[in-house]
């Protein structure tokens, strides 16, 4: 360290005042961040990383406030600095990247406009220039075609473009620090590799230092030179990123290594070293009408819906011309089987087609053509809405990407694990039903005293373990896990897939395991299928596909994955 | 108030009753305002429930010889044109303006909630059918509508609130087809559905008891405009008939004698008529804070 640090942040305690008292969510933190410096704040949900840096901007909300300690940045006292010299700071001096680029922007507001926006308000540009000037900035955030995007509105954009334009108006007034909170999250792999290049050349080129918020050590030991790690509000760890990524100090700094999905790590290996065995029992695997064969095939399963827009007037009025439907295929014709204990993995980028097929296999949704042969059985005729209170209905079952969607807030774990169970199952009786909620606890290893606590009470992990009891209440032979660990901690991802391949093996069901990462589709099926815009691109045994694919798509996808390489 | 502090594992997950009395005092401490309505609230309560038996006198009793006296030791709020007390008959009409509030607040739930639940869930021809229906209501002027309703129907208690109901619709299912629409995708009701819950079970099961709380505000706020709009329709003769104790046809008997200085017999029913109202909306302010904090003014 020569100089003087851009950002200071010294011993710094963040207070939230709740009704249940004052809770310290950040505790003697010392953060420095040189000229030029990218720094990378690694921690799990509930760590204080965002909160560390919202403190930083003095953007913390009204029941939080800077309990201790100091934040000096570019010799500026942030604490002491009056509320319009903090306005002026924010946005030219030091800006933010949020995590969802959709609700950063104004929707009803021209992209170009709202970067003329922040222009005006500090005064960069002539009146004159504004224009072409939000233009120029559209160009360096290789936006393709800016003038005609100056002109389109944030909902018209992709996930990846959006973003591309919260960065434009985070660097339209050149500032020296970048704070970019989860900048990636909810994106895709390939999105990410370019929006995360972006901000490193663009960041670099002018000399600015980076603040990177992520839960993703790989993320944060590819593109920065120094980590941070956090844990319950206190730096646990901080150096140099190859330091920290290839000789962790810390234990937790250690347990979120070795939690993190990586090449070569079975699922086991992911579990800290000293964690218990599981005690599961075996249960006999069922074989409900047992029928030789695959236990799902899937043939030539299209989805088309009609496009946005087409003749509405016409259909309001009802004698438009016949013309030609205009549809879109977000399912084109895919065939692929499961087999019967055997877990398959489906893996695309958004929009891929993939949660479309699974809404269709699961019956919520009908096919427009194909079959789905389930058990011997075309349930693809079966109309969705008749499927609801069918007994084929229990034999195939669902774990939800998000824990806390997928739960009636209004009802205890217990409820929400009884439902199935109620509605379908052949158990009776109030002991009986919760005796069989009990044994399904115990199965997901969810503490029996938590089944009385309703959602809000319980933590990510917990919720997590309510939805796979939930799904495997019927015995089902299938289960669908639709991205069932995105919303977790990778310390709890880790613990979550360890019982899922737990649960199978013991259960002998079929996974059909749906997920943009690849990684995480390596530790726990057999097979994978990638899919791209509604086809299958290639699918085969995992092994195969992930290490040596065919197709061009699938190594893109692999190669998007952050792998921090200090080789050089 | 300090006795409510408890060791603070047993605040982690307090019980029944103090758990309830906790959650109100941490509620009401920041909501000063709703405390004082909800204490309010309970005085109309109590006033509706034991009025009768406790006023000095029969409100129905008239005097001819006591009539028109001003506001004494005797008569707290004067006497009327025929010697009747003012307090006893303000005092026992609430039970009367209460009771077609709360009724016809019940009967839109039911009808509005309901309609608006399954228009949001189902849309389709559901929610056109509903939405049209609403349209129309809100087409009208509400007062011309109900007093139309009532004039149609019949002069009965029973018809004020049923027309108070109707007129009230549009906003119970609006506000329940907006929530209920939100919750249509929700992953809980995608969860009921593979739980094999039928249509009806997942909306009267699952979606209706999430969209409780902001029924209940919807509820309280519409409570004062449902006595307001009982009031008004007995104020032009479209409701309860005299001699019964009411707010509106006490304030319609008032009004010929306010220009000759006799104000209290119109004063008083027309305060009352006036607390009530504002108690309601205060209440259905606060629960809304409380409900919904982001919505907060």
């Amino acid at each position: 360290m020569t100089a003087l640090p851009l950002l200071d942040i010294r011993d710094l305690t963040v207070e939230f005042s709740t009704r249940r008292g004052t809770v310290r969510a950040v505790e003697h933190v010392d953060i420095a961040i040189g000229k030029g410096e990218t720094v990378g704040i690694v921690g799990e949900s509930g760590s204080g990383k965002s909160v560390t840096s919202y403190a930083a901007m003095r953007i913390l909300d009204r029941a939080g406030r800077i309990a201790e300690g100091s934040v000096t940045f570019t010799g500026i006292d942030v604490r002491k600095a009056s509320e319009s010299d903090m306005r002026a700071l924010r946005g030219r001096e030091m800006s933010m990247i949020f995590q969802n680029p959709r609700a950063a922007l104004n929707p009803i507001r021209k992209v170009g406009r709202q970067i003329v926006d922040v222009l005006r308000q500090h005064a960069q540009a002539d009146a004159s220039q504004l224009a072409d000037k939000a233009i120029e900035i559209l160009e360096q955030v290789r936006i393709a075609r800016p003038r005609e995007r100056y002109h389109a509105y944030p909902f018209e954009l992709s996930g990846g473009m959006c973003q591309r334009v919260v960065i434009a108006l985070a660097l339209a007034c050149r500032p020296q620090l970048l704070i970019a909170d989860e900048p990636t999250t909810g994106l895709d792999v390939t999105t990410q590799k370019t929006v995360m290049e972006l901000i490193v050349e663009l960041t670099r080129q002018r000399g600015m230092s980076t603040i990177l918020i992520t839960h993703d050590l790989g993320l944060a030991a590819t593109y920065c030179d120094r980590i941070v790690v956090m844990e319950k509000g206190r730096v646990v760890e901080s150096d140099a990123a190859k330091t920290v990524f290839t000789a962790p100090s810390h234990p937790y700094t250690r347990k979120l290594m070795r939690a993190t999905p990586r090449p070569g790590a079975t699922l086991r290996e992911l579990l800290p070293e000293d964690a218990p065995l599981s005690a599961a029992a075996p249960a006999a695997p069922n074989r409900n009408g047992s029928h030789d064969g695959p236990l799902l095939v899937v043939e030539k399963l299209v989805k088309e819906y009609p496009r946005k827009g087409s003749n509405a007037l016409g259909k309001l009025f009802g004698r438009s011309p016949p013309t030609e439907p205009e549809t879109f295929r977000a399912v084109d014709g895919i065939s692929f089987s499961i087999n019967r204990g055997e877990s398959v993995g489906l893996v695309g980028e958004s929009g891929c087609g993939k949660s479309t097929t699974s809404t269709m296999v699961m019956r919520l949704i009908d096919q427009t053509d194909g079959a789905i042969v389930f058990n011997g059985e075309d349930i693809g005729a079966i109309p969705a809405k008749q499927f609801a209170r069918l007994p084929q209905r229990k034999r195939i079952q669902m774990v939800f990407q998000d824990p806390t969607d997928s739960l009636n807030p209004r009802f205890t774990a217990a409820r929400a694990i009884a439902d199935p169970i109620l509605r379908l199952g052949d158990i009776k009786g109030r002991n009986a039903v919760r005796a069989r909620c009990e044994d399904l606890a115990r199965r997901v290893e969810l503490p029996i005293d938590l089944l009385d606590r309703f959602p809000h009470q319980l933590s990510g992990g917990q919720k997590a373990r309510v939805g796979i009891a939930r799904a495997i209440a019927l015995d089902p032979d299938l289960v669908i896990l639709d991205e069932p660990t995105a919303a977790l901690d990778v310390s709890v991802q880790a613990v979550v897939l360890n019982l899922l391949q737990e649960l199978k093996e013991s259960l002998g069901m079929s996974y059909l395991f749906v997920s943009h990462d690849l990684n995480v589709v390596r530790l726990l099926c057999d097979r994978v299928i990638v899919m791209q815009s509604g086809r299958i691109v290639e699918q085969g045994p995992t092994e195969q596909v992930l290490f040596a694919p065919a197709a061009d798509y699938t190594r893109e996808l692999l190669t998007a994955i952050p792998h921090p390489s200090f080789h050089a | 108030m300090s006795e409510l502090i408890l060791p603070k594992d047993i605040a982690q997950r307090p019980s029944g009753l103090v758990a309830m009395l906790q959650h109100a005092r941490y509620v009401l401490r920041d909501n000063v305002v709703t405390g004082f309505a909800f204490a309010l609230f309970v005085l109309i309560l109590l006033a509706a429930l034991i009025g009768p038996y406790v006023v000095p006198l029969d409100p129905l009793a008239s005097d001819t010889a006591a009539a028109l006296k001003p506001p004494s030791a005797s008569h707290w709020f004067g006497t009327d044109q025929l010697g009747r007390d003012v307090f006893s008959r303000v005092i026992v009409a609430t039970r009367l303006d209460l009771f077609i509030a709360v009724a016809s607040v019940a009967l839109v739930f039911l009808m509005g909630g309901l309609a608006g639940v399954a228009a949001g869930y189902f849309g389709g021809w559901t929610d056109r059918i509903v939405g049209r229906i609403a349209d129309t209501i809100m087409a009208f002027p509400l007062f011309v509508l109900a007093m139309g309703i009532v004039a149609a129907l019949g002069n009965t208690v029973q018809n004020i609130i049923i027309a108070t109901a109707i007129v009230n619709f549009p906003l119970y299912a609006r506000v329940a087809r907006a929530e209920a629409n939100v919750r249509r995708e929700a992953g809980f009701v995608l969860a009921a559905r593979l739980s094999g819950n039928g249509d009806m079970r997942i909306l009267l099961g699952h979606i209706l008891p999430n969209i409780m709380p902001i029924m209940v505000v919807q509820m309280s706020l519409t409570m004062g405009y449902a006595i307001l709009n009982a009031a008004g329709l007995s104020f032009i003769g479209l409701g309860v008939r005299p001699p019964t104790a009411e707010w509106g046809i006490m304030v319609a008997d008032g009004a010929a004698f306010m220009v000759s200085g006799e104000w209290w017999i119109a004063f008083f029913p027309g305060a009352a008529l006036m607390v009530a109202v504002f108690c309601f909306n205060l209440l259905g302010d606060g629960l809304r804070d409380i409900v919904d904090p982001q919505r907060r003014t």
